[in-house]
């Protein structure tokens, strides 16, 4: 009874542990999976909204617009059908809304029932009119021409260069300037964080007294428990008037000072990592070589690096990791315009804060919404890159060691 | 072997039944006793909605009210997905959103609680006081890019902007800057606060709020309708009688199926209760 009973307790804790690591997995790959499909949709969709539709006069000889010619002319930057290829004739702006401008209300009747009728003759005696309506008032005898609109491509979501989701007519999905925002700010804080942290681990785990080290660890591994959002908020109110009167800029939330506050927030992982690593070395080692006559700093760069260089590496990659994917503390500093930074010192838009900033309004299904979740595919595509990595360079290091 | 089996979760499915019948009866209880009420979306109107909850829950113990913000197009999505009982909104509600509701065959009341004054805000130490609709149209799609070019100092003009999830966006893009797009280099923050924050450290900073939100560290420009004719300084009198043109309705609204359940909230704000909160947050009553 005895042995059957610890029997069943082992069985239970082997089937507990098995099911929390199968469940594990499982939500991983379901994330993941929700995520592509999700992502994938932005690509079977128009950038017009559904359900509406876009016409000219039928005798309009422009056939196609691209979203960005459709989005200048409704900002009336192109203001004659000539610059698209067309004739020369101005163009007219509608937008449902305008109907008013041109028909009283009792023309369109209580339910806009003559809706449809209205617009088809002012279609008809409008040649320059370029017209933007629900599919519900096209009439059966539409006397305009609906404009073809192509679906979004992968290559002109990923090399657009504008970002308006939810402009009217056509949305503009171009995420190069969010990619760039991205890398560059983690760029920026790697740079800052690297040489810090490290300095930092090689002072705590070789210089350091005993005493000294058992007070700025605890200190260091403090930093990793503020929440991001604070971080923010010190970045905001500290460090962007700080770079704004450093720099002499007419605005201080730039990409710098992201990166400033994600160094910041990378630094314990930095330091803690390789820090450890470096106290992997071997005793033996090191004093060997303090033996054969090595100074102190010979000893640290020539025997603890090298040694625990798969360590640090692994550190910093973490560090970096955390960089792309946060999201508050980037939010609130960097400005958010979405361009393509020209230096560290102009304002950048991050996928993860794009992502946090839009998702709220973003109906369920829609085309923004998809397109926020292809912008989710994107940074899992980066720190997946950036894990491989880790994977490749530590495995490397650990076969040339043995 | 299965005897050991048996006795072991014999007992604990008793427990688990137990408890959980016990917390459902719980809940049921409570249910009937009071009301609770979600209202999310625009950050416009969320500190009226908070102050006016506070006041309606100190003097009816039956009603319980959530205020939640995020901006007007996150309050109107969580209406369609039902997920809100009122939706805030600083700005009256989009045709594709209208689709979106008939498609549901829901249909959705809107109420006027009060009025909002946009005020466009500087740098306290910018000369410039007062802009006209086009001034401000072309600095906001990037076509005016100095001070100098409208009687300032040479300057950059560095324009902020809500995220595009915010009413005062829209409201701002449909009104000011007649439908255009915003200029890419706009910069974006996710709260009004933020905007106070940055205007009142950046020097050539331009940006617009709701009138509530006005503090000492920016300075609210006048502005003006007709071509530079005639400059209005916004303030809650001249919302009131019409004469400052950016000034909007601020809006709560409900599924009609879900008019009881809301029907306290409703009424507290429309009553003289509640539009004294109205002014005392810095909004204009409605009458």
């Amino acid at each position: 009874m005895k042995t059957n009973l610890k029997q069943i307790k082992e069985k239970v804790i082997e089937s507990i542990l098995m099911l929390s690591s199968a469940a594990t997995s499982i939500t991983v790959i379901l994330i993941v999976f929700f995520l592509f499909i999700e992502g994938a949709g932005v690509f079977s969709k128009k950038p017009i909204e559904d359900g509406f539709l876009l016409a000219v006069a039928a005798d309009n000889p422009v056939k196609k617009l691209e979203p960005s010619q459709i989005k200048d002319i409704f900002d009336q930057k192109i203001k004659n059908w000539k610059e698209v290829g067309g004739k020369d004739e101005a163009i007219v702006l509608f937008r449902t809304s305008d109907i008013s401008q041109y028909y009283t209300d009792e023309e369109l009747g209580e339910n806009f029932e003559y809706f449809p009728a209205k617009i088809n003759e002012l279609i008809a005696k409008t040649p320059g009119i370029v017209a933007f309506f629900s599919d519900k008032y096209k009439a059966k005898d539409f006397k305009g021409r609906e404009l073809d609109i192509d679906r979004i491509k992968v290559f002109e979501f990923l090399s657009g260069e504008e970002w308006f989701p939810t402009a009217q007519p056509i949305a503009q999905m171009g995420v190069k300037p969010l990619i760039y925002g991205t890398l560059w700010v983690s760029f920026g804080a790697i740079l800052l964080a690297l040489p810090i942290g490290l300095a930092a681990a090689i002072y705590l785990s070789e210089i350091a007294k005993k005493r000294t080290r058992s007070l700025l660890k605890p200190l260091i591994e403090l930093l990793a428990g503020i929440p991001s959002v604070v971080y923010g908020f010190f970045g905001l109110v500290v460090i962007v008037p700080l770079i704004q009167s450093l720099f002499n800029l007419p605005v201080g939330e730039t990409a710098l000072a992201g990166s400033v506050v994600l160094a910041i927030m990378a630094l314990p992982t930095i330091i803690t990592i390789s820090e450890d690593a470096m106290r992997n070395t071997p005793r033996a080692m090191k004093e060997a070589s303090l033996a054969l006559g090595a100074s102190q700093w010979q000893t640290i760069y020539k025997v603890v690096i090298p040694y625990s260089a798969s360590g640090i590496t692994a550190g910093a990659i973490l560090g970096i990791g955390r960089a792309i994917g946060e999201t508050m503390a980037v939010l609130m500093v960097t400005g958010n315009a979405a361009v393509i930074p020209k230096s560290f010192l102009a304002p950048v838009r991050t996928i993860p804060a794009t992502i946090a900033a839009e998702l709220g309004e973003a109906p369920n299904g829609g085309l923004h919404y998809e397109a926020l979740f292809a912008l989710g595919c994107i940074l899992f595509l980066i720190t997946f890159g950036i894990n491989m990595l880790v994977e490749m360079v530590t495995n490397k290091q650990s076969h040339k060691k043995h | 072997m299965n005897r050991t089996k048996l006795f072991l979760i014999l007992p604990l499915i008793g427990m688990l039944s137990c408890g959980k019948a016990k917390t459902e009866n719980k809940e049921t209880e409570s249910n009937a006793a009071k009301v609770s009420v979600t209202i999310k979306g625009s950050d416009t109107v969320l500190p009226l909605a908070q102050k006016e909850a506070e006041e309606l829950m100190k003097t009816n113990k039956d009603v319980s009210v959530t205020v939640v913000g995020g901006g007007t197009g996150v309050g109107l999505t969580a209406l369609i997905d039902g997920t809100t009982d009122i939706a805030m909104a600083s700005r009256d509600i989009k045709t594709e959103e209208k689709l979106k509701f008939s498609e549901l065959k829901k249909e959705i009341e809107e109420v006027i609680i009060a009025y909002d004054a946009l005020t466009v805000i500087v740098n306290p130490a910018n000369k410039v006081s007062k802009l006209t609709r086009e001034q401000l149209e072309k600095i906001f799609t990037g076509e005016i890019k100095n001070w100098k070019e409208v009687g300032g100092a040479d300057e950059k003009i560095v324009a902020y902007s809500r995220e595009s999830s915010s009413g005062t966006y829209e409201f701002f893009k449909d009104e000011v800057m007649d439908k255009k797009n915003y200029a890419t280099d706009v910069l974006s923050l996710a709260a009004t606060g933020a905007i106070v924050q940055a205007v009142g450290q950046t020097k050539g900073a331009i940006g617009y709020i709701g009138l509530a939100y006005e503090t000492k560290e920016v300075k609210q420009l006048a502005v003006s309708y007709d071509q530079g004719k005639t400059f209005v300084e916004p303030s809650i009198a001249s919302a009131k009688d019409k004469s400052y043109p950016i000034s909007r309705p601020l809006f709560y609204m409900y599924d009609k199926t879900n008019a009881a359940k809301v029907k306290t909230v409703i009424d507290y704000a429309l009553s003289p209760e509640g539009q004294k909160r109205v002014s005392e947050i810095g909004y204009i009553p409605l009458n």
